[in-house]
């Protein structure tokens, strides 16, 4: 499944494109703990949490994870999303709390 | 492979910055042909360094070469230094304020970390003088 397809069945707001829509997401990946997440988030995966700061994109970026989706309504910080356009990673938002966010991404996949 | 060395200015208390290092790092490593997993484990380990002299010690300097003998990180800083290395390296022992927290660090995972995705980890430090922290990473 694409980024893309992943936010059309979902509804997930594009906050950012990021470089690549059509890339692949092959699973997913809660945390908040950003030390945990760039030892643990599996590369290509949609990575779901409440982060919407700077330093979530620059962990995206080590972890090589597909996009960041920022759950539970939190905002995403302009730092963020303009960090997130430099780096060309792709940043969505959910209405929908971490664990509704995570499930229906899973079942998707 | 070529031999490659990078010189990074870490500044402190500015985490709008923190993780320059480690993605510049990234990417030149990309491009010199490093193998992904030693990428991965060096750019964690890098950024986790960053973030503890953002966090602790004002910024400081990172080094980095890379040769036959692997990715040598070096972290210099001036800061307070760590009075008890041993406590500093227990998972979940954090001395970082709740500001740092409500960002997503201080879960006392920076060290251990930094010792788990290096194949060689040496810390010197100095109470008031500061830390020089070393890793290497093998290609």
């Amino acid at each position: 499944m694409t980024i893309r397809e992943m936010s059309e069945k979902l509804s997930l707001e594009i906050a950012c494109e990021g470089d690549d829509l059509e890339r692949e997401v092959t699973k997913v990946y809660c945390c908040d703990l950003l030390s945990i997440v760039m030892g643990r988030a599996p590369a290509d995966s949609a990575w779901v949490t409440v982060m919407g700061n700077i330093n979530a994109v620059a962990v995206a970026v080590l972890c090589d994870v597909s996009c960041i989706v920022v759950a539970e309504h939190m905002e995403c910080d302009a730092q963020m999303l303009q960090k997130a356009e430099t780096q060309g990673v792709t940043v969505l938002k959910s209405q929908q709390p971490i664990y509704e966010t995570a499930a229906a991404i899973g079942q998707l996949l | 492979m070529d031999i490659l060395k990078l010189e990074y200015d870490v500044p402190g208390d500015d985490f709008t910055r923190a993780g320059e290092a480690s993605s510049g790092l990234k990417k030149a490593l990309k491009k010199i042909g490093v193998n992904p997993a030693s990428i991965r484990k060096a750019a964690i380990a890098m950024y986790e360094g960053e973030i503890n002299m953002v966090i602790h010690a004002g910024g400081g300097k990172a080094t980095v070469e890379v040769g036959p003998e692997g990715i040598l990180i070096k972290l210099v800083d001036q800061g307070p230094g760590i009075p008890d290395i041993s406590l500093a390296m227990k998972e979940g022992w954090s001395t970082a304020p709740d500001t740092v927290r409500n960002l997503g660090f201080g879960a006392g995972m920076g060290l251990p970390n930094m010792k788990k995705y290096s194949d060689d980890m040496q810390i010197d430090s100095t109470v008031g003088v500061g830390t020089t922290v070393t890793m290497r990473i093998a290609i």
